[in-house]
C-alpha cells in the first residue's frame, strides 16, 4: 500500500530479501527482509551495534552483502555500485564539500547527470528553498551550523530526484532543540515530495515520532516492525518493550493466562506462557499512585523517592522495598506526591510481556 | 601573561630569528659574493660567472633536464601514491601501516645502496627501454615516498575522506571523479607541499644520478666547478633562489586555496 503524500504522488517499493552481512566471524546483519512501501518512511532502531547502520549502506550500494537482494521498484539493485543506485543519502557526519558553496554542493549530483548549468542553478534553487535556505546559497559548510549543513545535505540528496532516500542517524549531531525541529522538517519534505525513506537512529523518541513504521533491531534481525503506537504499546518481545520506551521489571509468578505481581493479577500478552516464576514488564504510564487510605505494608505500598519533572508529565519513583517502581502521570498529579509520601501503586490491567531473567528492576 | 614575559619572549623569538636568518643566508651571500667577485680581490664585481651560465651548454641542459625530472617526479608521485593512500584508508585500513613502513624505507637506505640495487634494473632500461636521463625519475621516486607520504598523509587526515567520497558516490560519483573533484581540491596545500618537496629534492640530487652515470643539473654544477668555480657556485645560487621562490609561490597559492574553503570562526 502506497503512502499518500501532499504532491499526491509515490515513491517506489524498496525490498530487502534475506540480506546478510558478515565481518568475519560476526554477524551483522542476518537474512533481513524488510519491505518499504512507496512513499512511506521505515525508522530501523536498535541499540550500537544491531545491524541498522550495516542494512542501510547496503541499500546505498556502500558495503557489498554476503548473500540476499535489495530491489528497488522491482528491479534487483545488489549488483549495482553506489553511484549506479540513484540513492540520495544524508550522512551522520557533516558531509558537505567543504570547498563548494552550498548552492555547488546541491547541483554536484546534477552536474555528474550531465544537467546544463541553467537546469542545476534553477533545481538547486528550488531545493534550498525547500529546506528553507534559499538565503544561504553562496555559503560554505564553515559558514554555516551544523543544522543548516544537515538541511543542505537533505537539499543535495534530494536534487537528483533519487529512487530512495536513506538518512543514516542525520540528526545526531545536533543539539536537541534544533533536532526536533529538523526532524519534523525531514518529514515535511519526504511527504511532500513522496519519496520511500529508511531512516536511522538510536533515538527511540526520534523513530516514533516521525516513522510510518519502526522496525526495532537486535543482533542483525528484525525484532519487530509495526507503527509507532503499536511498537509503543504493544512490543512483541520483551528487548522491544525495554527498547522502546520505559519498563518496570516487576518479578511475579505466570499461572493459567496471568501474572501475578504483588497479588494483582495481570493479563499476558502470550496467554500461553508456562507456568512458573517471570519478570513482568510494566509501563510507568500503566502505573497509577494514591494517597487514600490507610498507609499499612503491603506489596504495593512504597515511599516516593525522587520526581523527575518532564514538563507536562513527570516520573515518580517508588521504593517498595526490594523494588523500585516508575510511575508516569501529569505534573499536576505528581505534585500531590513529592518525596518522602507513603503511596499505594495501582497497576493497570493492560495485558504485559513476560521476561524470564532473574533480574529485578528499572530499565530506561 | 604579564607585559614584561611577553616583552622577553619577543626578544627571545626574534634573536632565533635573527641567528636562522644568519645560519642560512650568510653562506648565500658568501655564494654570491664570490660569483661575483672578480679576478682579484680588488677587481670591481662582475656577473661574467653569471653570464657564463648561458654560455656553458652542459649547465643549460642540466637545469633542463632536472626541471623535466622534477616535474615528472612530481606528477609520477602523486599520480602513484594518492590513490594508493585514500584507497588504503578506504578500503585497506588495516595494510596502512605496512604502507608507511615502506614509504617511509628510502629514509634509511643510504643513497648508495640504493644505487647498487637500482643499477641493474637501469642496465635493463638502458637496453630495453630508453637510455635517457628522464629514467632517473624513477629511482627519484622511491627517494621523494618519505616526504611526499608524510604530506599528503597529514593532508588526508584533515579531511572526513570517508564520508566526503561515499557522499559523492551516493550522488552518483565514480572512483576518477571522486579523486578529482572531492579528495584533490580539499586538500591543497598538502598537495602542493608533497610536490614542492620532490621538486626541491630533484633539483638537489647529485649523488644518484652522479652514481648512475646521469647528468643533472648537481651533476654539472659539479663538473662545472672544476674548471670554473665562480660558475658553478652561481648555478648552485640559482638552484636555491629558484626553489625560494617555487616554495614562495606554492605556499601563497595553497594559503589562498585553503582560505577559499575554510573561513574559520565565521558561522551563521
Amino acid at each position: 500500500m502506497a503512502v499518500e503524500t501532499t504532491r499526491g504522488h509515490a515513491g517506489v517499493e524498496v525490498r530487502l530479501e534475506e540480506l546478510s552481512r558478515r565481518y568475519g566471524p560476526v554477524v551483522a546483519l542476518n537474512e533481513l527482509n524488510l519491505t518499504l512501501a512507496p512513499g512511506e518512511l521505515v525508522a530501523l532502531l536498535g541499540p550500537s551495534g544491531c545491524g541498522k547502520t550495516t542494512a542501510l549502506r547496503l541499500v546505498a550500494g556502500l558495503e557489498e552483502s554476503n548473500g540476499g537482494r535489495v530491489v528497488f521498484g522491482g528491479k534487483d539493485v545488489t549488483g549495482l555500485p553506489a553511484s549506479k543506485r540513484d540513492v540520495g543519502m544524508v550522512f551522520q557526519a557533516y558531509s558537505l564539500f567543504p570547498h563548494m558553496t552550498a548552492m555547488e554542493n546541491v547541483g554536484f549530483g546534477l552536474t555528474l547527470r550531465r544537467k546544463t548549468a541553467d537546469e542545476r542553478r534553477r533545481r538547486a534553487g528550488e531545493m534550498l528553498e525547500l529546506v528553507g535556505l534559499s538565503g544561504f546559497a553562496d555559503r560554505y559548510a564553515s559558514q554555516l551550523s551544523g543544522g543548516q549543513q544537515q538541511r543542505v545535505a537533505l537539499a543535495r540528496a534530494l536534487a537528483i530526484e533519487p529512487t530512495v532516500l536513506l538518512l543514516d542517524e542525520p540528526l545526531s549531531a545536533l543539539d536537541a532543540k534544533v533536532r526536533s525541529r529538523l526532524r519534523d522538517e525531514i518529514r515535511r519534505v519526504q511527504l511532500e515530495i513522496g519519496i520511500t525513506t529508511l531512516f536511522v537512529t538510536h533515538d527511540q523518541e526520534e523513530a516514533l515520532a516521525i516513522a510510518d513504521r519502526v522496525g526495532v533491531m537486535q543482533s542483525g534481525h528484525l525484532e519487530q516492525l509495526g507503527p509507532p503506537t503499536e511498537i509503543y504499546a504493544r512490543p512483541a518481545t520483551p528487548f522491544v518493550a525495554e527498547f522502546v520506551g520505559l519498563t518496570n521489571r516487576l518479578p511475579g509468578e505466570v499461572k493459567n493466562g496471568v501474572v501475578e505481581v504483588r497479588g494483582t493479577r495481570l493479563p499476558l500478552v502470550q496467554p500461553d506462557a508456562p507456568h512458573g516464576p517471570a519478570i513482568a514488564l510494566v509501563r510507568p504510564e500503566a502505573v497509577s499512585l494514591s494517597t487514600d487510605g490507610a498507609m499499612s505494608d503491603g506489596p504495593l505500598v512504597g515511599t516516593v523517592i525522587a520526581v523527575a519533572f518532564l514538563g507536562a508529565t513527570s516520573r515518580v519513583t517508588v521504593d517498595l522495598g526490594d523494588v523500585r517502581v516508575i510511575a508516569q502521570m501529569p505534573t499536576s498529579t505528581a505534585a500531590s506526591t513529592p518525596a518522602g509520601t507513603r503511596v499505594r501503586l495501582d497497576l493497570r490491567n493492560d495485558p504485559v510481556l513476560i521476561a524470564r531473567e532473574e533480574k529485578a528492576s528499572v530499565d530506561a | 601573561m604579564n607585559r614584561s614575559r611577553r616583552l622577553k619572549l619577543r626578544i627571545f623569538r626574534t634573536v632565533v630569528l635573527l641567528l636562522m636568518g644568519a645560519f642560512f643566508l650568510l653562506p648565500i651571500g658568501a655564494m654570491v659574493e664570490f660569483s661575483t667577485r672578480g679576478n682579484s680581490v680588488i677587481s670591481p664585481r662582475t656577473l661574467d660567472a653569471w653570464v657564463l651560465i648561458a654560455q656553458t651548454p652542459g649547465l643549460v641542459k642540466g637545469i633542463v633536464t632536472s626541471l623535466q625530472l622534477a616535474v615528472i617526479t612530481s606528477l609520477g608521485m602523486l599520480v602513484l601514491l594518492l590513490p594508493t593512500m585514500v584507497w588504503v584508508r578506504l578500503r585497506l585500513p588495516q595494510i596502512s601501516r605496512i604502507v608507511e613502513f615502506i614509504c617511509l624505507l628510502p629514509l634509511t637506505v643510504p643513497a648508495i645502496a640504493l644505487v647498487v640495487g637500482l643499477k641493474p634494473l637501469y642496465i635493463w632500461i638502458n637496453i630495453n627501454v630508453t637510455p635517457s636521463v628522464l629514467a632517473l625519475a624513477f629511482a627519484y621516486l622511491i627517494l621523494v615516498l618519505p616526504y611526499s607520504y608524510r604530506s599528503l598523509d597529514a593532508g588526508l587526515a584533515a579531511i572526513d575522506l570517508k564520508t566526503l567520497s561515499e557522499a559523492a558516490r551516493s550522488l552518483g560519483a565514480g572512483w576518477i571523479t571522486v579523486m578529482w573533484r572531492i579528495v584533490i581540491p580539499n586538500m591543497p596545500s598538502a598537495i602542493l607541499n608533497a610536490g614542492l618537496l620532490s621538486v626541491a629534492l630533484v633539483l638537489g640530487e647529485y649523488t644518484v644520478a652522479s652514481l648512475l652515470n646521469f647528468q643533472n643539473l648537481q651533476v654539472e654544477v659539479a663538473y662545472v666547478g672544476l674548471t670554473n668555480a665562480p660558475t658553478s657556485t652561481a648555478v648552485a645560487v640559482g638552484a636555491l633562489v629558484l626553489a625560494f621562490v617555487l616554495l614562495m609561490v606554492l605556499t601563497l597559492v595553497g594559503g589562498r586555496l585553503q582560505q577559499h574553503n575554510y573561513i574559520p570562526g565565521q558561522r551563521a
